[in-house]
């Protein structure tokens, strides 16, 4: 594909705009609207002087590749490939191609903060799309703001942020805990909590609002632990010890990458069902892309809180489902931060359509209140706070390393990064 | 904390919290082992144990695919086809690496700590490159799951038992080859004099290699009976080398019974502390301790005796 566009850049303006109106006529026969480039001008579209051209736009996309974090980004830089690929197959954006320049954060947030500077002050790139851990966005951010560059963020995270220049297309704390809560408080009678999690920033801000809201707005129920183990830990017998001493109704697992295999393997070893009554095992932090490394029949019967999963039987999702494995292979599985990195592109073309311009600002400007009826996990919106606009659902783990979905909330739950009664 | 709950059931989380300790004892010791021999016996700081241990992980994960798909039947015994396997193989890249890179640097110690450093990230890549960047799961045949109901409360992990059993049997295959064998002898005569080693006939070099090569290839083994209880991924060696090199520090280099005791010592307290205290408040304890006890015992809780 850059072959030729490179071509398109040596011949003459009447070969190019021939060749725009070529593409933007084939483009045509795909989409209703028929949004060729030529009724877009490029000094019109891009006054900010970004990466655009009469019949190509650049993005970037930012994640590691390498290092501790490649096992989680991949999924997402796969899904956003694929989206890119979706969108340039129908025609692309204002008539234009999308081309990514891939840069590699390598698991180390200086780097991200420097590629992100690259990818906004050399490369110019229109958007980006990026980052996995919260660590790491918080490196980018100040670059971000300081350049003007707009960033889609797919990963769940713990909330209390909301940037002009970031869309964060994973859910806030609230949207993914509060009402796996209250599910299992009223399906499954749970009265008593565990609260367990990795050491860093995202499980603690978790926990607290799982907490904040156990003691203050479930009735009769409470936490009767709360611990923490460093990230990299791989001795869980202690803390196997501990729960079955208090007897929790429910375990609350937020442990995340290499302890997580480690926690599962050691709670089935130890005799702990969770395919019985209880205890339930509910966890934020287990999508299907963490259960290949767990095994299947080690966290067969736990449920999980996600916007997300592969099993979703919605004929967006069936169709984002085989494309996505007709691209990476029959063996991938899709998580749900995988979905939300899919959203990325989606979002941002629909926001720039709107605003018929890729100027930031103009983009920042029109995307609260886009919606996307596309989306595999159904309809979602943005927000005027950025986040968008998701249904939350709980899946129950299956040995073959599926959810089956058992739950979702009937109308969808509204972003709420900084939740009052939280702090 | 304990006035809810009933004698019998106190006795039981006491005794299911002392296996527990056992568990991470013997886990220690296994992690340890190879390192006490490399970085004990020859001064060579290993950066890469961590990633040997890996490869001997991947080596299982394989065999557990070799056998599912070609021979079911011999599917719940593949478990000790592949530790063995695994020790071959950590052992043959062990001999490999001391050849091609270790031995330039016996009279630079300090070098081997870049050096394999460098090396455990070149072999965390290659990792990265043949298996993919996610963990990928071993399958552990049934027995070897689950748990051995002894009383109506206390239940112990089946695969604790068997870590701890390996770890017995390799300390004691260790002990033997270092103090019982002729191989043995002429290490411990290299540690404790290079040059009048070789001036007796000892051939430090090949003894040098396959002293290396025997630490990697315990590695292995370890790295095998971790796929029970840990992950299996490029970077997952990481989550073992501070640990091992707390163990083997702490219990004094050159001591195999140091290690053994450090390792116990470490990893009771740690046990016990986190059962009263939360998971990260004991690691930090547990650190802030060894730190003390080296501060006033700079060689370790073992030290041979050298006339200096």
């Amino acid at each position: 594909m850059s072959d030729d566009i490179s071509d398109n850049k040596t011949n003459g303006v009447s070969r190019r705009a021939v060749l725009a109106g070529g593409t933007a006529l084939t483009a045509s026969l795909f989409m209703p609207k028929g949004l060729r480039a030529a009724d877009f001008p490029t000094a019109e579209v891009n006054t900010t002087g970004l990466a655009v051209t009469d019949d190509t736009v650049t993005i970037g996309i930012l994640h590691s590749i390498t290092g501790t974090m490649a096992i989680s980004e991949t999924g997402s830089v796969q899904a956003e490939k694929l989206a890119i690929e979706q969108i340039n197959a129908q025609g692309g954006i204002l008539g234009r191609k999308i081309e990514y320049i891939q840069e590699d954060g390598a698991s180390d947030w200086p780097t991200f903060a420097e590629k992100a500077r690259k990818l906004l002050v050399n490369d110019k790139v229109a958007s980006v799309m990026g980052c996995w851990t919260s660590a790491s966005r918080k490196a980018v951010l100040p670059v971000f703001e300081q350049h003007n560059g707009f960033l889609y963020y797919p990963t769940f995270y713990e909330g209390l942020e909301e940037s002009p220049n970031v869309i964060y297309t994973g859910q806030e704390a609230t949207q993914q805990i509060i009402a796996g809560l209250d599910w299992v408080n009223q399906t499954k009678g749970a009265k008593t909590f565990y609260l367990l999690g990795s050491d860093y920033i995202w499980p603690r801000t978790s926990n607290k609002i799982a907490r904040k809201h156990i003691e203050n707005f479930m009735d009769g129920c409470k936490v009767v632990g709360e611990e923490y183990y460093p990230l990299g830990h791989t001795q869980f017998n202690s803390v196997i010890n501990k729960i079955r001493l208090r007897k929790p109704d429910v375990i609350y697992a937020i442990v995340v990458g290499g302890s997580n295999v480690a926690f599962y393997k050691q709670l089935k070893a130890a005799g702990i069902d969770m395919t019985k009554e209880k205890p339930i095992l509910l966890t934020i932090s287990v999508t299907e892309d963490e259960i290949r490394g767990i095994g299947g029949e080690n966290i067969d019967g736990a449920y999980a809180c996600m916007k997300y999963f592969q099993s979703l039987e919605n004929e967006n999702n069936l169709a984002f489902v085989s494309a996505f494995k007709e691209m990476w292979g029959d063996d991938m599985v899709i998580g749900d931060v995988t979905q939300a990195a899919y959203l990325g592109p989606w979002l941002w073309k629909a926001a720039v359509e709107k605003a018929g311009s890729f100027d930031v600002d103009k983009v920042r400007e029109a995307s609260p209140g886009i919606e996307l009826t596309s989306a595999p996990e159904g309809y979602v919106k943005v927000h005027e706070n950025h986040h968008l606009w998701s249904k939350t659902r709980v899946g129950r783990a299956q040995a073959d390393g599926q959810y089956e979905v058992v739950f979702e909330t009937a109308d969808l739950v509204e972003p709420d990064p900084f939740p009052e009664g939280y702090q | 904390m304990f006035a809810d709950y009933s004698m019998a059931e106190l006795g039981a989380i006491f005794a299911m919290q002392g296996f527990a300790g056992l568990i991470l004892f013997s886990v220690f010791v296994l992690m340890a082992l190879g390192l006490a021999i490399i970085f004990g016996q020859m001064g060579v700081i290993n950066m890469a144990h961590g990633e040997f241990m890996i490869l001997g992980a991947y080596v299982t994960y394989l065999m557990s695919n070799l056998f599912a798909d070609y021979m079911p039947a011999l599917f719940s015994i593949y478990f000790f086809v592949a530790m063995i396997l695994a020790f071959i193989a950590s052992g043959l890249l062990g001999l490999f690496v001391e050849w091609a890179m270790i031995r330039h640097l016996y009279k630079r110690p300090l070098d081997t700590l870049l050096a394999t450093w460098g090396l455990s990230l070149i072999l965390q890549q290659t990792y990265r490159s043949v298996f993919g960047a996610r963990e990928v799961g071993v399958s552990i045949p049934d027995w070897m799951m689950g748990s051995l109901p002894l009383t109506d409360l206390i239940e112990v992990p089946i695969n604790g038992i068997f870590v701890m059993v390996l770890a017995v049997g390799i300390s004691l295959a260790v002990y033997i080859m270092m103090f019982r064998s002729r191989w043995g002898k002429q290490v411990r005569a290299i540690n404790q004099n290079r040059v009048m080693a070789g001036a007796v006939g000892i051939n430090t070099e090949w003894t040098d290699r396959l002293t290396f090569g025997i630490g990697c290839g315990v590695a292995g083994v370890a790295g095998s009976a971790f796929t029970m209880i840990g992950s299996t991924g490029p970077t997952a060696g990481q989550l073992y080398i501070v640990d091992t090199f707390l163990v083997v520090v702490f219990g004094g280099a050159g001591s195999l019974l140091g290690t053994i005791a450090s390792a116990f010592s470490i990893s009771q307290a740690q046990s016990i502390m986190e059962f009263f205290l939360s998971g990260s408040m004991a690691k930090v304890l547990t650190l802030l301790v060894v730190v003390g006890i080296l501060m006033i015992r700079p060689q370790g809780l073992f030290s041979l005796k050298l006339r200096k």
